[in-house]
């Protein structure tokens, strides 16, 4: 593999996994959201 | 007088529970654009302006994602969640221990794909994707804890007892940082030294630039996750609060009425 090769796999597999991170966490933050009381969704 | 901005329709109450039925605020809404574009600008410094080094090519543009990803990861995450842990031990309260869970976790992340990029600029520039450097080792050893600390809150029930022996985990994890951070000065290994002298920077130009930029952009992000993933488990917290105090309530029920 080429140096181009390695840092196209580096910034595509960080790429994805942090933005399937964030997905994740947005669409459990939503759906958790949806079953706590309005009273005690917020934290702070 | 009533006025229509007084009056909650039903559609206006919709709209309201509609907006907070999500872990986003106008805070976290700002920093998710500021870290999306500083984002998109960092990648195009590091794969488009910035120019190949000398000796390691094009492969020196991984450098622009293995530190930042490890700085933020290991400094970052890391640091919050020795923080968390001390105020958890110190003060016993669910923020700090919730704190450190949302770091560690982040931190995990991270850490793994510091790993992950190293490893895939050691192949070009080391020959190799692995050698047992004190460095590497010992960023193995702080993601094996990361994984310990993560099993403890999947593995204990009760919530005090978990979140101590967490908070333990999670010095433990914290003490490897400077290890990791002095291992190259204290032994010799294939790792190079630190790559930012403040006195005698070997970067200059765009190549310093870039990289500064990286930094700020991933800490950006590592912020913005931070914040979501913190308001993810306060709610997972009500959630099984509200559980408990439900269970509570039906054994109070089912108990047997003295006279």
């Amino acid at each position: 593999m080429s140096d181009v090769g390695f840092v196209a796999v580096g910034y595509g597999v960080t790429a994805v996994a942090l933005a399937g991170y964030a997905w994740r966490v947005l669409a459990r933050g939503r759906r958790l959201s949806a079953l706590v009381p309005q009273e005690r969704r917020r934290w702070m | 007088m009533t006025t229509s901005a007084q009056v909650e329709t039903p559609r206006r109450r919709r709209g309201r529970n509609e907006r907070l039925a999500t872990t986003s605020s106008r805070f976290t809404r700002a920093l998710g654009v500021i870290a999306l574009l500083m984002g998109a600008s960092a990648l195009l410094l590091a794969l488009v302006i910035s120019p190949p080094e000398v000796t390691q090519g094009d492969a020196v543009r991984l450098f622009y994602l293995h530190v930042p990803l490890a700085v933020a990861g290991g400094y970052l995450g890391v640091g919050l969640l020795a923080v968390g842990s001390i105020g958890y031990l110190w003060k016993r309260t669910t923020f700090w221990d919730l704190l450190a869970a949302s770091a560690a976790e982040l931190a995990l992340i991270f850490t793994a794909l510091t790993l992950l990029t190293g490893s895939l600029w050691g192949r070009p520039v080391w020959g190799t994707y692995w050698e047992w450097d004190p460095r590497l080792t010992l960023t193995a050893v702080l993601f094996v804890l990361l994984i310990g600390y993560r099993a403890m809150r999947t593995a204990s029930v009760d919530p005090q007892l978990r979140a101590r022996r967490s908070a333990v985990i999670g010095l433990l994890a914290a003490a490897d940082v400077p290890l990791i951070r002095m291992s190259v000065d204290w032994w010799r290994g294939l790792h190079q030294t630190a790559t930012l002298n403040p006195l005698n920077p070997s970067l200059d130009g765009m190549m310093l630039f870039t990289f500064f930029w990286s930094m700020v952009s991933f800490a950006v992000l590592f912020l913005w996750l931070l914040v979501h993933r913190f308001r993810v488990a306060w709610l997972e917290e009500q959630l099984a609060d509200r559980a408990l105090d439900e269970a509570i309530a039906q054994r109070r029920a089912e108990a047997p009425q003295t006279p």
